[in-house]
């Protein structure tokens, strides 16, 4: 019997999970996919969202303010990539400036610091490749930019470092409430739970509407974005936003946490939650819109596109909490933007609610951090040559374009709740990440997957298990 | 800090035939590094035949044609440093490399060879919409998985593309069990050689789809299809025009890119036209005393042509070190009029021994055209041309005689002319 | 008489060519703009050739697969065939370049050789 199952591995399911592991609890978290970070965690803007969006007294207002506030020491404590470049709302008219000034008022009685309408000319003094349309921004000098994938990954790490397990490939079918526990049926087989967490993504509505009698619907809300080359990674400094319109949400131009440029994305409500297809319209979609904001687009340097899927929930606001008539059943639904920004702060909340209800104890052994974690690329001349001393294999460059040593790599797959494919390495080390997209070290790191995990390298999958990349040997088909 | 008179970076072929060449100048202080376990860079996955025609006078498959210079290497005893990775170049000719074996080692190099060769276009620099599931390989990587490793990355295969890596590609893995379902190129033409579209679709019955792309790819964890459509004069797709075609594989062979990350750094300057350095008659780049050559400089279509200009960078590599290469660059080498760009861009005409080469490509498809070099105002070259693609690369040749008789040369043009 | 329609591979142009010819050979050539579309007819209709290439496993080496081609080229309509001959062929390294690795391919007494060399692991 564990005391807590969470459902969902994404970066709200990692954050709990991370809470909840200071705690003297059996605790399991359970994912239909063959790794964190699978869903909507690993196709979303990495935005650190100052605050002023969300309409004050919400649920979005008030995480994402904690969220945002505790950003920084929190990414320097777990090694994650994030950094604080500020934020612009463009407004293209000075018609709409009142615009501004009203998403300043709303930002500033959520708590938000520092935001200021700036003129034209102190915008463009700022960035200077923005458009020359540009009237006026409302500038806020908290929003900030994370690594979405190592704001999940380190956070999972931390909880199974502190116990917690992980069990991937893990659909969960259904969940029956008995008296006092919950039965999880999980590919067939069932684990017992006292308390659930549902943390499921855009699938939290079902998870949450088997259970309780107060029905959530999620709407799937596709949003597509084109990734550039480091190359042009300072194109703008800031995350530029465009004011919303009559013509709909604006798109952003942003640099991501590990210096890209990020442009997207659309939104458009779709039926289908598995559908994260990128659409030739969604992509011009994007580039027409950025391009209102920016000069002009360096479209040359797109390195790859994607789709990902936000959880909107028809209320329009997060729903975090017991659900009242399911006692034990918590939800962790609707978690769209500002939910990157607001999951450390729903983690700890949650966690907050549980472990009461548990009458938990904390640990005396919680380990508060992740284990070393090394980066070759950024290290000086100097500290490259002590590092392959200490360990040869960082002599040895598996990604050339992001610059990843065979060490890293198989660290990543060796570390807690580790890389087990191509995708997952990718996103742990960056190996796969740069200009040629996996081109030549794809093959070298699924060979270091096979090696280390002692699978055949016909098992060796991209992502989800049935993705595989070789499908047998040469002639076999003769 | 090791002192070598000659640092080539890269032991494919270019870097190669560049310390053979260096070596036969007379300078033996020469070090290779090469960042594979092997010398031969991707010739040693180019198990089919077709190279060495021009440089050994017979047909040699990759790994062959690679084996003659490995060799000759070995015979001269050039020093090679394998699974060594250059990470940086210092402006000052200061070469660091990693490797497992020694960790950092560095260079100071009286002169530095750029072979680094070139890689592929990942298939985000087209934007196909679409999932993103396992089955999409650039063609060199199946062919890696194909010809080194002995896996199949798939058993149907769509190829989008027909530069010759992804013909031969139809080809290999046709032969090796896979049911090559077609070659889609979104232009009225291929990029690849006629000779390759005979033996490697022709012989197979494998269709090539001319003025076709993909516009959608489909399967959400392993690809089960793609679209593909007719696309129009502007190569658009036309709507209405869409077929789905059933596969487990999209093979990509959609052009290839000079891999210039270190020359950047250093401060090269790169032409945006061939994404390699822009290089004088003597193949040095911006920077005194750093040449480059082979696929790093611009993509080749022949290993011949890339060993044959490596060999020249090699031993102009050594007059620079000798002080026998004059630095200023007198004479400007423009590309006009279907021509997308020339090889070298500058000239200096005391640097020249008895003749130079310029090597172009056209921007389209020319019939019946002629290849003209201007000396300024005055034709001095034309010569009728049955045909002109992109996929081939041309050469015209420019005696030191024309340019001595011609002091106050300013520009060379060469242009293609319908008359 | 009867007539081919092919390509000629001697350069970009690849004009198409229409062969007639019978059982003493090449009768007419027609489409080529060059003497060399002439010749390459000639080989491509009567007694059209290749060099196949492929790769067989190595035991014991440094590397698990060594490429291979046959010696000089056969009949094109025994590319697959010979393909097919190769595919229970392992040898054992060290391989040298040049080395026989299957004789008397599909019957056509070529053989196959290694294109490159395998050390043996040690």
């Amino acid at each position: 019997m564990y005391d807590v199952l969470i459902i969902g591995a994404g970066v709200i399911g990692a954050s709990v999970a991370r809470a909840i592991s200071k705690y003297d609890l059996k605790v399991i978290v359970v994912d239909k996919h063959s790794d964190v970070c699978e869903g909507t965690s690993k196709a979303n803007s990495g935005i650190v969202h100052s605050g002023y969006d969300a309409k004050p007294g919400t649920l979005k207002a008030k995480f994402n303010l904690i969220g945002n506030k505790m950003m920084g020491e929190f990414c320097q404590r777990y090694r994650v990539p994030f950094r604080r470049n500020g934020s612009l709302v463009l407004a293209f008219d000075v018609n709409e400036i009142p615009k501004l000034e009203a998403l300043k008022t709303q930002g500033t009685l959520n708590g938000v610091e520092g935001l200021e309408v700036l003129s034209k000319e102190q915008v463009l003094a700022m960035e200077p490749n923005l458009s020359s349309q540009v009237a006026a921004a409302l500038y806020a000098p908290t929003g900030g930019i994370v690594d979405p994938f190592e704001l999940t990954i380190s956070q999972a790490e931390v909880a199974n470092q502190n116990g917690v397990e992980f069990q991937f490939n893990s659909l969960v079918s259904s969940i029956v409430k008995q008296t006092s526990h919950f039965q999880v049926f999980v590919n067939d087989t069932m684990i017992e739970s006292k308390t659930v967490i549902n943390c499921a993504g855009v699938f939290s509505d079902e998870i949450n509407n088997q259970l309780s009698a107060h029905k959530l619907k999620i709407t799937p809300r596709k949003g597509e974005y084109c990734l550039f080359d480091k190359e042009v990674g300072h194109f703008v400094d800031r995350t530029i936003f465009q004011l919303p319109t009559a013509y709909g949400k604006g798109v952003l131009v942003t640099p991501t946490a590990e210096n890209n440029l990020l442009i997207g994305p659309t939104a458009y409500d779709i039926d289908d939650k598995y559908d994260n297809s990128t659409t030739a319209e969604g992509i011009k979609e994007v580039l027409s819109k950025a391009s209102q904001s920016v000069k002009s687009i360096p479209t040359s340097f797109i390195i790859t596109a994607f789709s990902g899927l936000r959880a909107t929930e028809t209320s329009g606001d997060f729903i975090i909490g017991e659900a009242k008539d399911v006692e034990g059943f918590y939800n962790a639904a609707g978690i769209e933007s500002p939910g990157l920004t607001a999951a450390p702060a729903i983690g700890d909340y949650l966690a907050d609610l549980v472990t009461k209800k548990l009458n938990a104890k904390m640990k005396t052994s919680y380990i508060d951090g992740r284990a070393d974690l090394v980066r070759f690329e950024p290290l000086s001349v100097a500290d490259k040559s002590k590092l392959i001393e200490s360990n040869h294999e960082f002599g040895k460059i598996i990604c050339r374009c992001e610059m990843v040593t065979l060490a890293e790599i198989k660290d990543a797959i060796h570390r807690p709740v580790g890389a087990t494919t191509i995708d997952g390495v990718k996103r742990r080390t960056r190996a796969g990440a740069g200009r040629c997209q996996g081109g030549f070290c794809g093959p070298k790191v699924l060979e270091i997957l096979s090696k280390e995990l002692h699978k055949d390298p016909r098992e060796i999958a991209k992502f989800d298990q049935q993705a595989i990349l070789l499908v047998g040997f040469d002639k076999e088909n003769l | 800090m090791i002192n070598k008179d000659i640092v080539i970076i890269g032991g494919g072929p270019a870097g190669l035939a560049a310390a053979i060449g260096a070596y036969e100048a007379g300078n033996k202080n020469i070090v290779i590094l090469e960042r594979d376990n092997l010398l031969g860079g991707i010739l040693n996955q180019c198990i089919h035949n077709g190279f060495g025609l021009h440089t050994f006078k017979e047909e040699l498959t990759g790994p062959e044609y690679s084996a003659r210079y490995v060799k000759k290497i070995k015979d001269l005893n050039i020093e090679t440093k394998l699974e060594t990775m250059v990470i940086d170049i210092s402006n000052e000719l200061i070469v660091s490399a990693i490797s497992e074996n020694e960790g950092m080692v560095q260079y100071q190099a009286k002169a530095v060879i750029l072979t680094m060769g070139c890689r592929e276009r990942p298939r985000g620099a087209l934007s196909i919409p679409g999932y993103r599931p396992s089955g999409i390989f650039s063609a060199g990587t199946a062919q890696r998985f194909v010809n080194i490793e002995g896996y199949m990355p798939g058993k149907s295969v769509v190829i989008l593309g027909s530069g010759d890596i992804g013909l031969i590609m139809a080809r290999r893995m046709t032969l090796e069990g896979a049911d090559v379902k077609m070659v889609v190129e979104i232009m009225p033409y291929s990029g690849g050689l006629k000779r390759n579209i005979v033996q490697c679709l022709d012989d197979f019955s494998i269709p090539l789809k001319l003025s076709h792309t993909v516009t959608k790819i489909h399967g959400s964890t392993r690809v089960s299809g793609v679209t593909i459509a007719k696309v129009d004069d502007l190569r658009n797709p036309i709507k209405g025009t869409e077929e789905y075609v059933e596969c487990d594989t999209l093979l990509l062979s959609v052009g290839l890119i000079p891999e210039n990350e270190l020359s950047r750094k250093v401060g090269v300057i790169i032409n945006p036209k061939t994404q390699g350095p822009i290089v004088s008659e003597s193949l040095e780049t911006s920077i005194k005393g750093i040449f480059a050559a082979g696929n790093v400089l611009h993509v080749h279509d022949l290993v011949d042509h890339v060993s044959s200009e490596a060999y020249l960078a090699g031993k102009n590599a050594v007059k620079y070190i000798n002080g026998l290469l004059e630095e200023l660059k007198m004479i400007d080498i423009l590309a006009s009029d279907g021509v997308r760009y020339t090889v070298p861009s500058t000239l200096n005409v005391n640097n020249v021994e008895d003749l130079t080469q310029i090597r172009f490509r056209s921007s389209d498809v020319y019939k019946d055209a002629y290849v003209s070099v201007y000396f300024d105002e005055e034709r001095i070259l034309h010569s009728k041309k049955r045909i002109l693609t992109p996929g081939e690369m041309e050469t015209v040749t420019i005696l030191k005689k024309w340019l001595i008789e011609r002091p106050n040369l300013k520009t060379i043009t060469v242009k293609i002319e319908k008359e | 008489m009867p007539t081919k329609e092919l390509t000629c591979i001697n350069c970009p142009m690849g004009c198409l060519l229409s062969v007639e010819f019978d059982e003493t050979g090449i009768k007419k050539v027609t489409g080529n703009q060059c003497k060399r579309g002439e010749l390459y007819a000639a080989k491509e209709v009567i007694t059209p050739k290749r060099i196949v290439t492929s790769i067989v496993p190595v035991l014991n080496g440094v590397e698990d697969m060594v490429s291979v081609k046959t010696a000089i080229d056969i009949p094109k309509e025994l590319i697959k065939q010979c393909v097919i001959e190769l595919k229970n062929i392992k040898v054992e390294a060290p391989v040298e370049i040049g080395q026989v690795i299957l004789e008397n391919v599909c019957g056509t007494n070529v053989c196959v050789i290694a294109t490159k060399s395998v050390e043996r692991k040690k």
